[in-house]
Order: structure tokens, then sequence, then C-alpha cells
């Protein structure tokens, strides 16, 4: 969905926001005179606990800007930095123990494990959210519960298709294929050609999972249904499978054993013709740090392209998706909420979004028209991560069972247990029903 | 009258009396080790014993459920596949280890040249950080990269990348040898020591009593090695019984958890999963055996008839 002038006049605060955003007052200040006020505690200080970026832009900017806030304030924030998969167990003990970093970026539904040990920030989400137009739906839902904030949405993690160009042309495509049966096509086509495609089937929390639930869902299958059902034993289902078989017999060898960076490093190193991964793959090229002309070379014949759509004839993906929460516990609830909004806010939030590169899609609608997207029709696809987005354990609610459902593994091992033929897809189909029921305590 | 001088001996103070008391001392001294124990090993022993019987979840204390988790995983394949795979991983690294560790030991024994040097060489897989050694296997093992299979197919002997960690029985050979490599130094390493405790003069005297290479070694090292052994391997099996680092860097359980231990699956379910209850009972799991192997090594490995060289 796009966001537009109109919209934003609809939405409560349009007026101011499209005067901000319209005419790019960048010397506008944060506090905007209806934002709410936050006054930080007397000698507030806080700490916040990140992942570790994929894209140095990422890191810089958002360090930049914190210390832009700090000199406003004079509220000092130390950013602390941990890889991605350790985010899940420190925020997990952190909520537990009660005591930790006073803000961090978590994933997916890791608000939904301890909500209530989270700040309300539900003033901040809808006053942020009428100010530019609205929320992301998907992103919203992973923030959300029962209507109020427990987290900000911060950002969508895009993936799409990375591939070279020059060996799809050889293959015989003059375009990269829109939908799954010219896709597998292709990559028979790329294999035979010597440069064949490589998706995760191994336990890699992104590129695994993002794999294995767009193979579902493009299929038509799902995990559960509104009433959190496990109906992964489906025709749908079937067909997702059958069509991962025929995919895995045109990937290079290994790929039941990749975790996420496995792809990144065959794609870099000539390899493979196609695979799905955030920019990251294509910035390394990009920035090329050590200058070899080889990657120079390669990067220029990278190209980036949706996921093909699959028999549903929509767009639908899984992505990872990254949410601000404040920690309960925090001696400094107001401090931590003027960051939050000092960040989300504009010029913030745009020169952050422009700062990862495309790697971090905004979750405003009024960011949507970032100049970042315009940069380089690399970045395109990655744009609509946010409005694309469908939540983990779809079409059910998020929780403790569609976290763990997916902290196990459930989807990605069924793919890869029929793929590789240590099950039919039937058994492979059955054994996921009997694991997810497990989580859904039927 | 006169009085005697020992009749009116001070009463010693409660200081002295405290400092010649034996049981009251060693007390004293027991105390900061018993208060170790008690805060970093029984308490968090007894706290996940508890949760194994409690649904807890990050974030959510829990209540008590009794035997509820353990019938689930009762009938859970994966937890029995993860029971499988920590077992063979146990077993088959163990007896790599202690094979290799005795012959590696063996031969530090004898009189080499730069053998100071040789002995700190052998250490350095113990002493490289887990996660670095399992980086380096990672790289290794890895499906497009690995050395092994460059190596390999330069030779002509193979016309393809050995598929190590996608494969089930592969990454399962794979991970354990990578655990050998790294368990290999302090089997050895504390055998060695063992080895040099063994009197010279028994040797001599088994020498002029007849007895051959390997007469000295099954009637002489080995029964006299034998204590050593049962406390080396005892400690070898539990740390791989446990093994976390390892498979988390190398596999993360995968492919299709033909990899997972039970000490991983309990992470994943626990932390990952947020399923705190289930995770614990993962763990909990894994004390019968580990009990198991530490009886097995007492009363099996110590016997006193075995360990004077006489028979079973």
């Amino acid at each position: 969905m796009r966001f537009t002038r109109r919209d934003v006049i609809r939405t409560g605060a349009g007026a101011a926001a499209a005067g901000a955003i319209g005419n790019r007052l960048l010397g506008t200040p944060a506090f905007a005179q209806d934002a709410p006020k936050y006054t930080p505690e007397k000698g507030a200080k806080l700490r916040l606990l990140r992942w570790s970026p994929f894209v140095q832009g990422d890191e810089t900017a958002w360090l930049a800007l914190t210390k832009k806030f700090t000199d406003a304030t004079g509220v000092e924030v130390r950013v602390d930095k941990e890889s991605w998969e350790d985010i899940r167990p420190k925020a997990a003990v952190a909520a537990n123990v009660g005591s930790g970093p006073d803000l961090m970026f978590v994933w997916f539904d890791d608000p939904f494990q301890y909500p209530d040990k989270l700040l309300d920030v539900t003033d901040l989400g809808d006053y942020l959210g009428k100010k530019y137009g609205g929320w992301h739906e998907g992103p919203k839902t992973y923030a959300t519960k029962d209507g109020k904030f427990i987290g900000l949405p911060l950002a969508t993690i895009g993936n799409a298709i990375v591939y070279r160009e020059s060996w799809v042309k050889e293959a015989g495509f003059s375009e990269f294929p829109k939908d799954t049966d010219s896709f597998l096509d292709l990559c028979k086509a790329v294999q035979a050609k010597g440069h064949p495609a490589g998706f995760t089937h191994g336990h890699g929390v992104g590129d695994g999972n993002n794999y294995a639930h767009w193979l579902l869902w493009s299929h038509g299958g799902k995990m559960v249904d509104e009433n959190s059902k496990v109906v992964i034993n489906s025709p749908e289902t079937m067909k997702a499978i059958e069509y991962a078989q025929a995919l895995y017999k045109t990937f290079i060898p290994g790929t039941e054993s990749w975790l996420d960076v496995n792809n990144n490093r065959a794609f870099l190193a000539g390899e493979l013709s196609v695979i799905a991964n955030g920019i990251s793959a294509y910035e390394t090229a990009r920035i090329n740090k050590d200058k070899d002309p080889k990657l120079a070379e390669m990067a220029k014949d990278i190209r980036t392209a949706s996921l093909p759509i699959g028999p549903i004839g929509k767009a639908v993906e899984l992505y990872q998706v990254t949410s601000a929460v404040i920690f309960n516990y925090t001696p400094y609830p107001n401090a931590a909420k003027a960051y939050l909004q000092f960040m989300f806010e504009e010029p913030q939030m745009s020169e952050w979004v422009k700062g990862s590169s495309g790697y971090c899609c905004q979750t405003l609608k009024a960011y949507d028209d970032n100049p970042i997207w315009k940069a380089d029709p690399n970045y395109a696809p990655y744009a609509k991560a946010s409005a694309t987005l469908r939540n983990n354990g779809y079409a059910g609610p998020l929780g403790y069972a569609s976290a763990a459902t997916m902290a196990d593994y459930v989807l990605v091992d069924m793919f890869a247990k029929a793929v590789t033929g240590r099950a039919t897809p039937q058994e492979a189909m059955e054994e996921a029903e009997k694991r997810a029921n497990r989580y859904y305590r039927v | 009258m006169a009085v005697t001088t020992a009749d009116v001996q001070p009463r010693p103070s409660f200081l002295s009396r405290v400092a010649e008391s034996r049981g009251l001392l060693s007390f004293g001294f027991m105390l900061p080790t018993v208060v170790l124990l008690l805060v970093f090993l029984t308490y968090p022993l007894g706290l996940g014993v508890w949760l194994g019987f409690t649904d807890a979840r990050i974030g959510r204390p829990g209540v008590f459920i009794g035997l509820e988790n353990y019938e689930y995983l009762w009938d859970d394949s994966v937890f029995w596949l993860s029971v499988f795979n920590t077992l063979l991983y146990t077993v088959s690294a163990s007896i790599l280890k202690f094979a290799l560790g005795l012959w590696l030991a063996l031969l530090l024994n004898e009189n080499l040249p730069f053998k100071s040097f040789f002995r700190a060489v052998v250490l350095l897989p113990w002493v490289v950080p887990t996660v670095l050694s399992a980086i380096a296997f990672w790289w290794i093992y890895d499906s497009q990269f690995s050395i092994l299979s460059w190596a390999l197919m330069q030779m002509g002997l193979i016309d393809h990348n050995i598929n190590f960690l996608g494969d089930p029985q592969n990454a399962r050979a794979s991970v354990i040898a990578a655990n050998v490599w790294r368990g290999i130094p302090f089997v050895a390493i504390t055998l060695l020591a063992g080895l040099q405790t063994i009197p010279q003069s028994l040797y001599e005297a088994a020498t002029l009593d007849g007895a051959g290479r390997w007469q000295l070694f099954r009637y002489v090292t080995l029964p006299l090695l034998t204590p050593i052994i049962a406390i080396t391997m005892t400690f070898s099996v539990l740390f791989t019984f446990t093994d976390f680092q390892l498979i988390y860097v190398l596999t993360r359980g995968g492919p299709v958890n033909a990899t997972h231990l039970m000490a991983t699956l309990s992470f994943q379910r626990g932390i990952s999963g947020g399923q705190l209850g289930e995770g614990a009972a993962i763990a909990v799991a894994m004390i019968p055996f580990l009990l198991g192997a530490i009886l097995f090594s007492y009363f099996g490995l110590q016997r006193r008839r075995w360990q004077q060289g006489g028979g079973d």
C-alpha cells in the first residue's frame, strides 16, 4: 500500500505531517507541538541493546542520531550490540530477571513472550501512527497486543531474489520470472548452464524460515487457521512440498546444511546464480571493502527481484521484523520514550532508513517515499517489505505457540525432510502437524 | 597455703577455642566452598528440576503441571532422536578420544627430542576456545568451500564436493570428528601425567621376568593407569554428553535434527522457543544418563581386582 498526500490529510494530524514531510523542514524541532512530552528523569542514562548491523550504514546512522538526542537532551545513551541470534535469549533473560538494558531491538514475536514486562507505549505508537500516515499492518501486528503497543515496530528486513543478470539471460530469460512455474523453469535452465540456484533448507533462522514460509504461503498452505487449529496437513501444503522437491533438484548440493550465511558466501564466490537474501549480499559486493576487482565486476551484474508469486496470486512473505521495546523495570521510562520518539520522528527516521541502504524497511507509511528506494534499482524490491509482510503463525495470532513452532524449525524441517527424500510429502506433513500440535496444545 | 600455678590456669579465650577445635575450623574452611556449591550448583540444579515440572515460559513463572512435560517428550520423535544422537555422539567420541588420547600419551611418554615442545603443541586444540575451533571446522566442512573436498578433488580422488553437514550420516560423523579433535589433548595430557607416576622399577622388574612390550603395557601400565583413566574418562564423557557449542555453530542441530543433542534441543526449546519448562525437562532428562556414566566409571573401571592385574 502506498502512502499518498491524500492519505495524510485523512489522518488526524495530517496537516502537521504534510508540512513536516512534504516540505522537508529538516530544521523543525523533533518534539512538535502536538507531540506527547516526555521529560527525561533527572540524571537519566539509557542502555540500548541492539542486534549487530548487517549493513554498516545502519549502525553509523543510528549512533550519529543517538548522539544528536544526547546533545539535545543531555541523556546519555549507551548502545551495545549482540549477534542477532543472541538477542532473543538476552531479551528473555532481561525480562525474566528484571534487569539489563533499558531498551532493546527484538525480533519477531519476542514482545509476545513477555508482554507484561514491557512498557506500554500506546501513547507514542498512536501519536507516531497518526502523524506519519499510519503503521504498516504487518510490523504493527508484531508490536501490538490487545490494541496496545508493547513496543514500536522499528523495521522490516526485506528479503528478495538476488541474482546474476548475465547468467539468467544466458539461460534464456530476458527478465526475472514473476511466477513460481516460470521460476522453476529458470532454476532448471541455470542449473543446466552450470550456475545453479541455492535456497536454505538448513536451520538458518532467517533464510531457512523465509524460504519455507514463502514455499508454503505462496501455494495457499498455512500452519494454523484463525482459531489456531493446526491445518498444515492440507492439499495446499502438499502442492508446496511437491514444488519444493522439484526446485531442490536444481539446487547446488548441500543446501540442507546451510545456515544464514552460506547462501551469501556461495553467491559472492560466484558459485550461484540465484539466492534469496536481504540487501546485504548485494551491498557486500557493491561496497567491496577489499577493492576486489572480481567482486566489483560481480556487483555490476547483480540484480534483485521480488520473490515469484505462487498459485494464490499475491506476494506474501515472512521477513524478519524488529521492534524497539522498553522494559518496564527501567528507572527512566520517560527518557526511554523520549529517545524512541526522537528517533522515530522526521528527519531522524528518514536518515536512518537512508543510512541502512535498503536493509531496514520503514514501518511508518510516511517514510515509504524515502529517496533510498530510488537511489539504486536493486533497492526497489526491498521497499515493499513492510507492506507485503505476513506475520509468523498466520492465520492464527502471535504468541508462545507461533514463536515456539518457528524456533523449533517445524516448517523448515518439513520441507527439508521431504526434499531430501527422508520422508514422503505425506509423512513430512503429518510429522509437522504432530510437532505443531504440541505447541498449539491439541 | 601455697597455691600451685597449675590450678589457676586462665580459661582459654573463645577465639583460641575455635582455633583449636578441629570440627569448627574444618567447617570454617569448608564454608566458602559449601556456599559456592549451594549458590551456583545446588540452587540452579534444583531450580532446573523444578522448572521441568512446570509450564514456565519466558516471562511467565508457570505453575506445577507434574509430569506433563515428560509425557510430551515421551511422544516426541525429535526428543528421542536427540537422545539417540547424544548417546551415539558420546559413546563414539569418547571411545575414539580414549584410544587416540592413550596412544598419544604413550608416544609423548617416550624420550622424544623436543618433548616439551610437542607436549605444548598437543594442548593447542584444548586451549583454543571451542567456538573458534568450531568455526574453523565449519569452513572445513563447508558444502562449497571445504578444504578437504578441494584437496581430494585436486588429488583426483573425488569429482564433487563432499556433503559433510548436509547428509545425516556424514553430519554425525563430522561433528564427532570435530569433538574428538578437540577432546584428545585433555585425555592425552591427563593420561601422560598418570603414566609418569608409574615407577620405572616396576617395568625393570617385569622386564627381568621376561615380559614383552605388550605384557608390560597390559600388566603394568594399564592396571596402574586405571584410576586415572576412570577419572579422565568420567570427565570426558560428561563434557561430551553436555556438548553444545560445537553443534550450535556447525549445524544448529540440522540437517533435519540429525545432529541435535539433548543440550542443543534443550536450548532451542527453552530459550529460542520460550518453553522454559520443556527445555528444563530435556536438560533434567540428561541427569540419569550422566549419573549412569559416573556410576559406570566409578564402580566399573575402578574395580580393585582388575587394577591389580586380576581378571574380571
